[in-house]
């Protein structure tokens, strides 16, 4: 460890290295000794576990292995992202709509959770002292007071609304009720996929565009302008296109049958009050995260970019928020893991995730080392593919060192 | 000197002159509330909606609150009053009503008093554990002590003091010692861990402990809980049985300890270089130099950190209960779940939020003074 002089010639051999004495004196020796022993006694442990839990399933005549996956899973889900019928499918799609449901909140808490938090961050650093204070408390307030406790108030809000029959309308055919929000949704046609497709291949083309005319400006020096071609290829030609086929789109509206709405989408409680705690909660975070990251742009980058006569939104495109996302980016994809872990709070209000699922799949086949198995591959999966992403994304945008 | 400021007010014109610095509570004022129209627009807009809504809560949790309510023949809570304000004001009395329900669960009524000593022995513990001059190793000592004392209250059935199960216990003394064992338990374990994988000369040993703290903090809590509550008695062997609390418990030391391991972790990083070589140059061992010299300073330089990972903790006991624990936020749903008084859960909610937000923001208040001080000391 310590005492090996420092030589830099190159001609010096490394002394040959010597040989290890099997005596407790010699600290490689005494390295493999400990470990060994430990990796020994975590064997022996983790050997002891299987062997008891074995004889336990014998005695309580479980079989192991997910063999259970094949049968008829009978767990009725009300949100569901793929079809799925109780009656017929087995748990192996069960646990296939939970984990769609995690991966469903857990995209639409990162986005809306970033945004509420970017907003409430550059909210504490507002010159204006009633907009900062008022933002510094949300951030405290939220962030000290259990989630859990978070998304109970907010689903006991949201069950007091009135029933169907009293529902609020807002607008025309948006309706809020205990059991939901109800919302009109296109009906599926193959043209509306033919126009979705062609807004697609617009977008393409566009960045084809963009890369190209980015090129020629490199080169020539010449500019060209990118947004003819994204208002043209995005916008106009779907839409030529949209109208060719006939304007096929209709809506299906919510309407009010008996006791409940037939017709239209449904956001259930479930899911708005978890999206709901879920976003405030988060965003408490990301806002202090926004907050620090813009601080760290020392205040020379302002202050040369407007002595270059930029103007504030370049000054801010081009300088402070590329500066300031180095240090946003690794604590943030933290908060986006712990974002997509708290989610599994989900089982607590009711809605059906990966753990909600899994959970009552151990407790009616009681293959309960499978079903948790199942929910810590599913997470260490989400929580890996996000630490992937953000670190090449994080790579992207650190500071090309020249 | 006053040439040059003449020469200078020759040169520049009037209206490129430096704005005059307004001073004062009025000049102050404006620049922090009224610096552009922008700036006025946001203030006189959010002055609107704090007035009106800050008015109505005043006037909903203290104007038009009903404190009390009078008591059937049977006992029953008649909540009439309560009914008649809903909506225009808070109903507390079902806080009033309820308050013990929700602080001690179901602890015996008659023996309450020993989970409120609890109470107070834990928030003395914190109190010291904060004082610089008790950041000795008789902190260790002090903390084996109240702890100590504090399994004797609430068990029992020593020194004449009546048995009690531990699924009998519940409410804020629950939620304090399921987060403060989770800690003092984590803690050596956690220390273990982090040392472990700083031994690069001990592969295997770095390896483990990679994984173990990789896996942990790449799964939710509530898995974890659910390992304690269902493996676990698959794991021990037939009629050795383990307790439902005592399990969650393990399962949060386990949980906490890969995550007190990192913030240690960050600390042993943040010793300088010289620390290590100078206690090899006395000729101290592995184990005397990093409880001689490298520790006691390590882990001084992480107690802001560990402090907000406490706070992280404590707010994580609240998941217990859904694996049917009756910790503080359980013991508050159970109140609400009274069909007599179901309507008026809001106030139990706030009731239960300002309790953990008085823990929580005293701690973190702590820690972020302490971070200063710190900072101030490096400078």
């Amino acid at each position: 460890m310590s005492g090996t002089p420092d030589i830099s010639h190159s001609d010096l051999r490394p002394p040959p290295r010597p040989r290890m004495r099997f005596a407790l004196s010699d600290p490689r020796f005494r390295g493999l000794v400990w470990q060994v022993a430990i990796l020994g006694l975590v064997g022996f442990v983790g050997w002891f576990l299987v062997r008891t839990t074995n004889i336990n399933l014998d005695h309580r005549h479980i079989a192991t292995g997910f063999g259970f996956l094949d049968r008829v899973a009978g767990i009725p889900i009300t949100e569901t992202l793929v079809p799925y019928d109780p009656g017929k499918d087995v748990y192996g799609r069960a646990i296939l709509i939970g984990i769609l449901n995690t991966l469903r909140v857990a995209v639409i808490g990162i986005v809306l959770a970033t945004l509420l938090g970017t907003v409430i961050g550059i909210g504490r650093l507002s010159p204006n002292w009633l907009l900062a204070k008022l933002t510094a408390g949300y951030v405290e307030t939220l962030r000290d007071i259990p989630l859990l406790l978070q998304l109970l108030f907010w689903y006991t809000l949201l069950q007091g609304l009135p029933p169907p029959k009293q529902a609020f309308q807002i607008g025309e055919s948006f309706f809020l009720s205990n059991r939901g929000i109800k919302y009109p949704w296109p009906v599926w046609t193959p043209e509306l996929g033919w126009t979705l497709m062609a807004v697609a291949i617009g977008i393409v083309v566009t960045l084809i565009w963009r890369r190209q005319a980015r090129s020629i400006h490199n080169a020539t020096g010449r500019r060209l302008a990118v947004w003819p071609v994204g208002v043209g290829a995005i916008l106009i030609a779907p839409t030529a296109l949209f109208i060719a086929f006939g304007a096929p789109l209709t809506f299906d509206v919510p309407a009010l049958r008996g006791f409940n709405f037939v017709g239209g989408g449904l956001l259930g409680p479930e899911l708005g009050a978890l999206l709901t705690g879920l976003v405030i909660y988060s965003s408490s975070y990301i806002a202090e995260i926004v907050r620090a990251g813009i601080e760290a742009v020392p205040k020379g980058q302002w202050e040369a970019g407007g002595a270059l006569g930029l103007r504030r939104g370049i000054l801010l495109r081009r300088i402070v928020i590329p500066q300031a996302l180095r240090v946003i980016v690794p604590p943030l994809t933290s908060q986006y893991l712990n974002l997509v872990k708290n989610s599994s709070l989900a089982i607590a209000i009711g809605y059906q995730d990966i753990v909600s699922v899994a959970s009552t799949t151990f407790s009616q086949t009681g293959q309960a080392i499978e079903g948790i198995l199942i929910i810590m591959l599913v997470y260490l999966a989400f929580s890996l593919s996000i630490s992937l992403f953000m670190n090449w994304y994080n790579a992207r945008i650190t500071l090309v060192e020249r | 000197m006053s040439g040059i400021s003449a020469s200078a007010e020759g040169l520049v014109r009037p209206d490129e002159l430096p704005p005059a610095v307004v001073g004062g509570f009025w000049g102050r004022l404006r620049a922090k509330l009224f610096s552009s129209w922008w700036s006025t627009a946001t203030t006189l807009l959010l002055g609107y909606l704090i007035l009106r809504w800050g008015f109505a809560f005043l006037a909903w949790s203290l104007g038009h609150a009903v404190w009390s309510v009078p008591y059937t023949a049977q006992g029953a809570p008649d909540t009439a009053a309560c009914h008649a304000v809903k909506g225009i004001g808070a109903c507390w009395a079902v806080i009033a009503d309820k308050y013990r329900l929700i602080l001690f669960g179901r602890f015996p009524f008659a023996e309450q008093w020993r989970p409120a000593i609890c109470i107070a022995l834990f928030i003395g513990l914190y109190v010291v554990s904060a004082l610089k001059r008790f950041w000795r190793k008789e902190l260790a000592l002090i903390w084996t002590a109240t702890l100590t004392v504090i399994g004797l209250l609430m068990w029992g059935g020593v020194f004449g003091l009546t048995y009690v199960r531990q699924d009998l216990w519940g409410g804020l003394p629950l939620t304090l010692i399921l987060s403060t064992f989770g800690l003092a338990l984590a803690f050596p374990l956690a220390i273990l861990v982090a040392l472990g994988r700083r031994a690069t000369n001990l592969p295997a040993v770095k390896l483990l402990c990679v994984l173990y703290v990789e896996l942990i903090r790449g799964v939710p809590l509530i898995s974890v809980l659910f390992m304690a509550s269902v493996m676990f008695p698959l794991f021990l062997p037939e009629g050795l049985d383990i307790d439902k609390v005592l399990r969650a418990q393990l399962g949060i030391v386990l949980f906490s300890a890969a995550y007190l391991a990192e913030t240690i972790r960050g600390g042993l990083q943040a010793m300088p270089r010289e620390q290590f070589e100078a206690a090899d140059a006395l000729g101290l061992g592995y184990w005397r130099k990093t409880l001689l010299v490298i520790l006691p300073q390590a882990l001084r330089l992480v107690i802001p950190p560990l402090v907000n990972s406490f706070i992280g903790l404590f707010k994580d006991t609240s998941l217990v209960l859904i694996v049917g624990i009756f910790d503080l936020l359980n013991t508050g749903k159970v109140a609400m779940s009274d069909p007599v008084w179901q309507p008026f859960s809001t106030e139990v909610y706030l009731f239960l939020a300002a309790i953990y937000f008085t823990f929580c923001c005293a701690m973190s208040q702590y820690s972020r003074r302490l971070e200063r001080e710190f900072d101030r000391g490096r400078k």
